[in-house]
């Protein structure tokens, strides 16, 4: 499998990260590398082994549903580069 | 006269119990050292105020005969990964440079609650990704320790900055976080010892996530029992993260010295790398000669798929980091940069804001969880992730604990590997499948190469049982006798 121009434009879109045009061709090549490389792992023979999602077998542990924290819009939104009132501001979505 | 910054932890808290010095003049001594050390690019952000507020109140404890334990007035240093109430937390990235957390992480939360006195943020390759402190917004990190031409080297990554810290006498202990290697490797290249417990042991909650499924906070320090002393304070159940265990934490320190007398240690025979330095394969030899004069049965086993860790560990990784990092948008905190749409803002900000081994991890993220591909690669990479897992439970059925190198290189110059990202991530091919496998591993100084240069033993224990990592550990640490320390911190010039 090799990436193409298109293909990291594709990806960089679903990422939302821009890559200028004139990088296109040296990150298809770097994702290339290190996809390449990967694809060795198609030595492994992997029929019948479940897919491991983490370590430690844990259980999710279950609490009560109920509100313990929250109600301090002014702490939420310390760190925003925009607000308006109790809401984070972005550009205008909906014309 | 020792210094105060040459102290150990342990010794460290004896001096303060008989009030030979107080917290406050520890603090003073540590925050000088890191004013002298400043070209190393350690910290990212000092916090002298806190240090000096937390020392006095750690005497003024000791004062009225109510002193917390062993790290009550202990200066650290912390990973600039851990939110830490405000005092800004950029994870060494562009994209949260000025963030200031409202809040304070569990592992910084419980180290102040046993009094550890803050000395500031450590310097950190970009999220976490990378193994030279190379790819910091804020620029590399020096290590300490020179080349033979006095050529700067880099410290290992990610937490270099805490490893140079406590490398340098910085300060005796600090935090790092160690994803697929970011604590051991780093401990290595500068001659400290560094820990990543089991998975689960320390609460993730407030560490700026990487890769959830492999991320775990642990500590660096100049000795086992120091490193024993601050994993004490570190681990224990939270209901913050769910992934948090709620086994109970042993006394690390304790278990320290109880040798290794009957304990199996298996050689690992794939960890026998192509191209690695005859000095590292002879190092490795001789801490399985320590271990058995010690006591301890020394037998080969096999993890057969070790060579696919790395490759399994690039496709898991960057997938997980693709999907955490998503919420760095502009919108919530940290960088904005403008853009005539919500979707051009998005992109430009994190265009701008994402360095470049950043940018291509979620890239590589991305497309390995896009559809068509996820299957191929994703839940491919899962499934090996499984068949190394199996490795480690198969070889624990023989051994106790394994012994490898911890890194198959010394400390390299900075800026080299940069045009070469594969280069790099084999900076941690033994320390990967540790992750993946969720087990603890340490690594402890054993040796100076060639040039000088410091190496690192790793051990790697069944989940849950760093109390026999500890063992082992300081078993290794007990025959290295590396008291070597870098010219002009402490070692001869």
């Amino acid at each position: 499998m090799s990436l193409n121009e298109d293909d990291v434009r594709r990806v960089a879109f679903l990422a939302r990260i821009r890559v200028p045009e004139d990088q296109l061709s040296g990150v298809a090549r770097d994702l290339n590398n290190i996809i390449g490389w990967v694809e060795q792992l198609s030595e492994v023979d992997t029929d019948g082994v479940e897919p491991m999602t983490g370590t430690g077998g844990l259980r999710l542990p279950m609490r009560e549903d109920k509100v313990t924290d929250g109600g301090d819009p002014d702490r939420v939104l310390a760190n925003a580069p925009d607000r308006a009132g109790d809401y984070y501001a972005v550009p205008k979505v909906v014309e | 006269m020792t210094r105060l910054t040459d102290l150990t932890i342990a010794a460290a808290a004896r001096g303060l119990a008989a009030k030979e010095f107080s917290a406050v003049e520890l603090a003073d001594a540590c925050l000088a050292a890191a004013d002298a050390a400043q070209n190393l690019n350690a910290f990212i952000t000092m916090t002298p105020d806190i240090a000096r507020a937390r020392a006095a109140a750690a005497d003024v404890r000791r004062a009225k005969g109510a002193a917390l334990g062993p790290l009550d007035g202990i200066p650290v240093a912390i990973k600039d990964l851990f939110c830490t109430e405000g005092v800004q937390t950029t994870a060494g990235s562009h994209i949260l440079e000025g963030f200031v957390p409202l809040y304070e992480s569990t592992v910084t939360q419980k180290l102040a609650a046993a009094g550890a006195v803050m000395l500031g943020k450590t310097n950190l390759d970009e999220f976490a990704m990378g193994s030279s402190n190379m790819t910091s917004y804020f620029g590399p990190v020096e290590n300490p320790w020179r080349g033979q031409a006095g050529q700067a080297l880099v410290p290992g990554g990610s937490s270099g900055g805490s490893a140079a810290a406590v490398a340098a006498g910085i300060c005796p202990g600090a935090l790092g976080t160690d994803t697929g290697g970011s604590i051991r490797q780093p401990a290595s290249l500068t001659g400290i010892v560094g820990m990543k417990p089991t998975y689960g042991r320390c609460s993730r909650w407030g560490i700026v996530a990487f890769a959830s499924s492999l991320d775990q906070a642990g500590p660096f320090a100049r000795t086992v029992e120091d490193a024993a002393i601050l994993l004490a304070a570190m681990a224990g159940h939270d209901a913050k993260d769910s992934t948090s265990s709620p086994q109970a934490v042993p006394d690390f320190a304790k278990a320290v010295n109880g040798g290794v007398k009957g304990l199996r240690v298996g050689i690992p025979r794939e960890y026998t790398m192509d191209g690695m330095p005859a000095e590292i394969q002879a190092l490795w030899d001789k801490g399985a000669e320590w271990l058995k004069a010690q006591g301890a049965e020394v037998r080969e086993v096999s993890l057969p798929h070790t060579k696919y860790a790395l490759p399994a560990y690039y496709i898991v990784a960057p997938a997980e980091a693709s999907s955490n990092l998503a919420r760095y948008d502009g919108v919530r905190y940290g960088l904005r940069v403008p853009g005539d749409t919500l979707d051009d803002m998005y992109a430009n900000t994190r265009g701008e804001g994402f360095g470049a081994e950043v940018r291509r991890r979620v890239l590589i993220g991305t497309y390995v969880l896009s559809a068509g591909y996820y299957d191929a690669y994703y839940v491919k990479a899962q499934r090996v992730r499984t068949r190394i897992l199996e490795d480690f439970t198969n070889a624990f059925e023989d051994v106790d604990v394994l012994l490898t190198p911890t890194a198959p290189n010394a400390a390299f110059p900075v800026g080299a590997k940069m045009d070469d990202p594969i280069a790099m991530y084999l900076n941690d091919v033994f320390t990967v499948p540790v992750n993946l496998a969720g087990l603890p591993g340490i690594s402890v100084p054993a040796g100076l190469d060639k040039d000088g240069l410091p190496l690192g033993l790793q051990l790697i224990g069944r989940p849950f049982d760093e109390e026999t990592l500890f063992r082992a550990a300081r078993a290794v640490e007990e025959a290295a006798q590396f008291t070597a320390r870098p010219a002009g911190f402490g070692g001869a010039a």
